[in-house]
């Protein structure tokens, strides 16, 4: 066996002096919400690292809705659920259809739609959002899931199609060419020839638009008010409205809300980082 | 009927269909969906707030409102001295996440974390650590000083530095991220070469690294700016814009009006902001649409 050197116990020794705050800075605001969500109220407030007698009792009032805070748990649950479902369908059809018009039809006019969407996606979302409140009012959808559907479909969109556009540019003219040498129409182009070779991005595209909608907070709160038809971010800041307010299971119920996205993107890592990443910004 | 070609164009178009191919007609009933929504939901507010926005009034009462300016020179900390921090910490830390070592490549899976999870809750953790009585910080500053600790969100700086701080905290990751994908683009050789030379690792950087990266570098720390414009969790969220308004930045600051009834306002705060907006806006469309 080779010891190591002093040199490489040195270097070492030196990632692990950068390696460990990373790792303090990272976990500390998580490991908080996570030590609230398992404390029974005493200890979380009483400044513990880990409480005297964990207890899961916090969960089970949420998933019992014991709490004013928390009767309308389960519909909030599924609120942000179709609104996310919902976000990321619809994104990804009017995305993939403006793609494949403007990258492989190459539809006149494409690359100025392309340059205005990119436009859309440089504005600010919080500017946005101040026009578009009354806008919604306007168009009578205040207060209605489809107010914030749309949205978020016109915020994920510009990005979605801009992703879509580079990654259909990489594939070869030949294959439409070929497709139409053997008599495809262009439905047939799109749904045989186009969709299963942009599986890889129309896969990240979705993740990254049901991942928006489902964290979405200020479009949420500015768009829908009613307590059964708001979403969880919604429903979590409302507790702050209290003085007294229950931060054990505010903790736990954000707990729950925050697990499913960070599921999504580690089981779909390997697609975001490849397509969404390299899109993200082009050197 | 004999055509004449005269030069006044008279000449009747043709039907519509026959001078579009089907592909193109493909190509627009494709496009559609997306034109729609676009003037629907972007063409029309944005239509509809600057025509609210039009009144040389609001900007009278903007002027005259300190929470404005306060706001204004608080968006300018924030995008100058949070987004050069941010982005300065992770060039550095794209370069220990391009070690290979097995426990780096772990760290970086939960590195992501911040990035991965939604920011209601983490912000309000934070929020919650740092509460002058019940919060985890102070606790420990009493249980090792003696003293009580400070009453964090109460002073202004304090706070919008901690506001700062989540920023940085949330989207930290993803920089390094980008970075990181900079970083191993270059090539390999260029090191090894310096290596042999006898460089050290301040040279390396200097004039392998920063020459390779400086435009990706620039592009990102641009392109973090306009977003972070348009961050509105971290600072609501962290302070709710409190104490007595003294932490607003431009995005919160137009929601607050908007609370208030006051929409034009709120426009007008946001076209004070364009001729900063525009021209980065302009530099990032001229970089990425080619």
């Amino acid at each position: 066996m080779k010891l190591p050197s002093l040199r490489d116990v040195a270097t070492e020794a030196r990632l692990l002096l950068i390696g460990i705050p990373v790792f303090l800075w990272t976990m500390i605001p998580i490991y908080h919400m996570f030590l609230f969500a398992i404390s029974p109220k005493e200890d979380a407030f009483s400044g513990k690292l880990w409480p005297d007698h964990p207890t899961l009792h916090n969960f089970e009032i949420v998933f019992k809705q014991q709490h004013y805070f928390l009767r309308d748990f389960y519909v909030q649950f599924w609120n942000s659920l179709v609104i996310a479902a919902a976000v990321g369908v619809l994104t990804l059809f009017i995305a993939t259809a403006a793609a494949f018009s403007i990258s492989r039809l190459k539809v006149p006019g494409g690359r100025l739609v392309m340059n205005l969407a990119l436009f859309t996606y440089f504005i600010p979302a919080a500017f946005l959002a101040v026009p578009m409140y009354r806008t919604m009012g306007n168009y009578g959808l205040l207060n209605n899931h489809w107010a914030l559907i749309l949205a978020m479909v016109t915020i994920a969109s510009p990005y979605a199609i801009w992703v879509l556009k580079q990654a259909s540019d990489k594939l070869p003219v030949e294959l439409d060419e070929a497709a139409v040498m053997d008599g495809a129409t262009t439905l047939q182009i799109f749904r045989l020839v186009y969709l299963p070779l942009m599986m890889p991005s129309l896969v990240a595209i979705g993740t990254y638009a049901v991942l928006l909608a489902w964290n979405e907070y200020l479009y949420a709160f500015l768009l829908l008010s009613n307590d059964r038809e708001i979403t969880l971010p919604v429903a979590l800041g409302n507790f702050l409205a209290a003085d007294d307010s229950p931060w054990e299971l505010l903790m736990t119920t954000g707990f729950i809300y925050a697990l499913p996205p960070a599921a999504v993107y580690y089981a779909f890592r390997r697609y975001m980082v490849g397509g969404l990443t390299a899109g993200a910004v082009k050197s | 009927m004999a055509i004449t070609l005269s030069g006044d164009q008279s000449i009747p178009a043709p039907p519509l269909s026959s001078r579009l191919t089907t592909t193109q007609v493909w190509g627009i009933a494709l496009l559609t969906p997306y034109l729609l929504v676009f003037l629907a939901f972007v063409v029309y507010p944005v239509c509809y707030g600057l025509w609210l926005a039009r009144a040389p009034s609001n900007y009278v009462a903007l002027y005259n409102d300190p929470i404005f300016a306060r706001a204004a020179v608080n968006t300018l900390i924030f995008l100058v001295i949070g987004i050069n921090i941010k982005m300065v910490i992770a060039l550095f830390l794209s370069g220990f996440f391009a070690q290979q070592r097995t426990w780096i490549k772990w760290l970086s899976v939960i590195f992501i974390l911040p990035w991965a999870v939604p920011s209601i809750p983490t912000i309000l953790s934070v929020r919650f650590m740092l509460n002058p009585e019940w919060g985890m910080i102070n606790h420990y500053i009493f249980a090792f000083t003696g003293d009580d600790g400070p009453n964090w969100l109460n002073d202004p700086t304090v706070a919008l530095t901690m506001a700062i701080g989540v920023h940085i905290w949330k989207s930290l990751p993803f920089w390094t991220m980008i970075l990181i994908t900079g970083r191993l683009a270059i090539a390999q050789d260029l090191f090894e070469a310096a290596e042999v030379d006898g460089a050290n690792w301040w040279q390396k950087f200097r004039f392998i690294t920063w020459p390779s990266m400086q435009t990706l570098y620039i592009t990102c720390t641009l392109l973090s700016m306009i977003w972070t414009l348009g961050d509105f969790n971290s600072v609501y969220l962290l302070t709710g814009g409190g104490p007595a308004d003294l932490t607003h930045v431009l995005s919160t600051l137009g929601i607050r009006y908007l609370r208030l009834d006051q929409l034009s306002l709120a426009m007008a705060a946001i076209v004070c902001a364009m001729p900063f907006v525009l021209p980065l806006i302009y530099f990032m469309m001229k970089r990425l649409s080619r």
